[in-house]
């Protein structure tokens, strides 16, 4: 087949990369520079400070096998794994599915009120979600101690991926309620009320009648907050990795690595993990979302 | 199509080439002129500092923005220059307030005039982020100030690096045993107290255990709290030990003295004498202020600084009304009489700030000028504000440390007995080794598991060449 034939907007193929330029130059200079950057400081000993800092030496993969053989790495992986798991993968999703479901007959206007207020929690800004939590985690009068009557509980201290796990759900399921109530609107209401007439209780309708129509959703989401979930910053705002590493997911390492013991391309090889996970991850994902269709 | 299929690799390879050449910017070299912008009309020079108006080390920041800049900018107007001076406040933890140093000048931003750690220096020398003084102004200029004279040599130590000044330092301290005299007096415990042993500190500290809400003794410990873990817990302990964190061109390894003093740690936690969660908690040290100024600790490790900054009654960031007569002093003992480092019966350790030009500085004889004036006599006594600090001019010390107590005790009794940490790149790897030592026997482990990981990681960031001990 000639080229001409499936020109089908008769561009030519000088103009037609003319208007993907822009696209390509963006994409170029702060996607494809940057990783290329960070893979490329990940294999020097470069730092922050110190003989590193003026004349970095090219170690090869050295980082990386420190990093796969660094007990503290090992530690941050099972940490993220967990924090994405329980927090997203199961917290945001069940809830922002379980709101969303049970919302459907409300009168509208309650219906807004409460997805406003999820709605705040994900828009507020994350300093300021910090703070708010910290007051509420506080062993100084906190207020979760105050209510179940343990006002000297460290909560960040004592339970702090418990703490996470919690803080995230609430910040992060605005976005499940919101994608779960646009999706449920497309499921046919004659197929659910059939299987309500068959006398289908709540959960044989939703795993029966809905779940099949929303299957897409659900990994899209899945996928969408469990990376999101996994680059989350926020916890350093709440225990700073701490105590002794016990909160301490892979953002956190590597921002600790790289800026409070200056070594930046130790830090630089472990993003580079970070992304080729998150990058495994998302191809599981989308294996099964083609499977699907 | 055929023609655009081959471009898209035709654009990484572009983008693979662009970023192979600017591979070539990871580090770089300065060159400096000394000369550069000397007969400058209109100057603005930015002096950067940890210190905060109502905040942290407010008192410096104070005398900073209504002292130094009128008068600098005073003095420079008679002299036909339109001098601007910027003070750019920080209120941050030093670690934090570290890393924004080290970006600022390895990016070749930053302040003219810096206010660093002493114990900073080394790594931001070797990374070429400060140079000597003699590069920066020229070594006629550095060796003509007079100042130089009445700084004691041991001060001028935390200025230098491999036998180099790059900087003024700004005074020194000293740690000492703070304690409670009103918790004192109700566990029964003298409140003229000189422990003279480990055994008695803890001692005392098990007494003041009986005192309902209170926490007998804080030795810090634990990653959260940074340098104060090491300057304030680790390495007065290691003195009293005998030994020195580097000794014989040698870091302390899993030696006995190292695990001597992880098994204080261990005797502490295991008996409840001091709170494992504060040790761990974001903020534990400026919780432990605050404590310690609710009569809710019994005796605390603390630079002279918690006197005259934490506990001031006027400035302090922990306000203690009654500091003057609800707070004693002790030396801190040996191990044992006479075990401690050099024979000595009692140990400190003491550090210091140092103000350094950046390389980068856009006016570095105007800088000179600004740090000559910051450091001379007249500015010195001001930056006092009335109070007491070890500063760095003897002329100045002999004047002011006599109406204070603790400082008159801290310059009488704890500077001839002290330890200055090694002024060496490696140290705040080493430091950072220990405080995570200490964090492991926090969390339950023994001394001796904590420090094989000690060492173990000890050997990675410095190599095993350079780790004393088995």
């Amino acid at each position: 087949m000639r080229a001409a034939d499936r020109d089908a907007a008769g561009l030519g193929p000088v103009r037609a990369f003319g208007f993907l330029a822009p696209a390509l130059v963006l994409i170029g200079v702060f996607l494809v520079f940057p990783a290329l950057w960070t893979l490329y400081i990940g294999i020097t000993d470069y730092q922050l400070t110190g003989p590193a800092a003026v004349q970095p030496q090219v170690v090869g993969a050295e980082n990386f096998r420190t990093a796969l053989a660094d007990p503290l790495f090992g530690n941050s992986v099972r940490l993220t794994a967990l924090y994405a798991l329980c927090s997203a993968v199961i917290g945001q999703n069940v809830l922002g599915f379980a709101l969303a479901w049970l919302l459907r007959p409300v009168r509208p206007g309650l219906r807004r009120a409460v997805e406003g207020l999820v709605l705040l929690a994900w828009v507020l800004p994350g300093p300021v979600v910090a703070y708010l939590w910290f007051a509420v985690l506080s062993r100084d009068g906190g207020t979760l101690g105050l209510l179940l009557d343990r006002p000297a509980t460290a909560w960040l201290v004592e339970y702090p991926m418990a703490s996470l796990v919690v803080f995230n759900i609430w910040r992060g399921t605005a976005f499940s309620l919101l994608l779960y109530t646009s999706a449920l609107a497309a499921v046919p209401p004659s197929q659910v009320e059939t299987a309500r007439l068959l006398g289908a209780n709540g959960w044989q309708t939703v795993r029966d009648a809905v779940f099949p129509h929303i299957r897409g959703h659900v990994l899209t989401n899945t996928l969408l907050i469990s990376l999101w979930t996994a680059n989350d910053f926020t916890p350093f705002l709440l225990t700073a990795g701490g105590p002794n590493h016990e909160s301490e997911v892979l953002p956190v390492l590597i921002y600790r690595q790289a800026l409070e013991s200056g070594q930046l391309g130790y830090a630089s090889a472990i993003s580079l993990l970070l992304l080729v996970g998150n990058l495994l991850v998302a191809l599981v994902y989308l294996r099964l979302l083609r499977r699907r269709a | 199509m055929w023609r655009t299929t081959t471009t898209a690799p035709r654009v990484v390879c572009c983008l693979l080439a662009v970023s192979g050449l600017l591979t070539g910017c990871l580090g770089r070299t300065r060159e400096a002129d000394p000369t550069r912008n000397a007969d400058a009309k209109e100057v603005t020079l930015t002096i950067v500092a940890n210190a905060v108006s109502g905040g942290k080390n407010a008192r410096g920041a104070d005398w900073i923005t209504n002292w130094v800049i009128p008068r600098f900018t005073e003095a420079q107007r008679a002299k036909g220059v339109a001098m601007t001076v910027r003070f750019e406040q920080n209120g941050a933890g030093d670690e934090d307030f570290k890393t924004k140093v080290a970006l600022d000048l390895k990016t070749g931003g930053g302040a003219d005039v810096v206010e660093l750690d002493g114990i900073w220096l080394g790594e931001f020398a070797q990374a070429g982020q400060v140079r000597p003084l003699d590069e920066v102004v020229g070594a006629a200029e550095v060796d003509a100030w007079d100042g130089w004279r009445q700084i004691p040599d041991a001060v001028q130590g935390l200025g230098e690096f491999e036998g180099r000044r790059y900087g003024v330092p700004m005074g020194t301290d000293g740690r000492v045993l703070f304690y409670n005299k009103k918790l004192f007096a109700q566990a029964g415990l003298p409140v003229q107290w000189q422990p003279r042993s480990w055994d008695d500190l803890l001692d005392a500290a098990a007494k003041l255990k009986a005192l309902p809400g209170v926490w007998p003794l804080q030795l810090n410990a634990g990653t959260a709290m940074g340098e104060a873990t090491t300057m304030q817990g680790v390495l007065p302990a290691l003195a009293g030990t005998g030994a020195l964190v580097h000794q014989d061109g040698k870091w302390q390894g899993d030696t006995a003295h190292v695990r001597d003093v992880l098994g204080l740690y261990r005797r502490i936690h295991r008996d409840g004498l001091a709170d494992p969660v504060l040790q761990q908690e974001a903020n534990g040290r400026e919780r432990s202020f605050a404590l310690f100024a609710e009569n809710r600790i019994g005796i605390l490790l603390e630079s002279d600084y918690f006197w005259r900054s934490v506990l001031d009654p006027v400035g302090g960031v922990a306000r203690m009304a009654d500091r003057d007569t609800a707070v004693g002093w002790a030396l801190i003992p040996a191990r044992r009489p006479g075990a401690g480092v050099g024979g000595q019966d009692f140990v400190s350790t003491s550090g210091g700030g140092v103000r350094v030009i950046n390389p980068d500085t856009r006016y570095p004889r105007q800088a000179w000028e600004f740090l000559r004036f910051l450091n001379s006599a007249e500015a010195v006594k001001s930056s006092l504000a009335g109070t007491a600090q070890i500063t760095q001019r003897q002329d100045v010390n002999d004047e002011v440390l006599a109406g204070d107590p603790v400082l008159g005790f801290i310059a009488d009794r704890v500077l001839p007995i002290t330890r200055y940490r090694p002024p060496l790149a490696d140290y705040p790897k080493v430091s950072a080794a220990l405080q995570q030592a200490t964090a492991d026997v926090v969390a339950g482990r023994e001394p001796e598991q904590a420090a094989r990981s000690y060492r173990e990681a000890l050997v990675k960031a410095v190599g095993e060449d350079s780790v004393a001990g088995g």
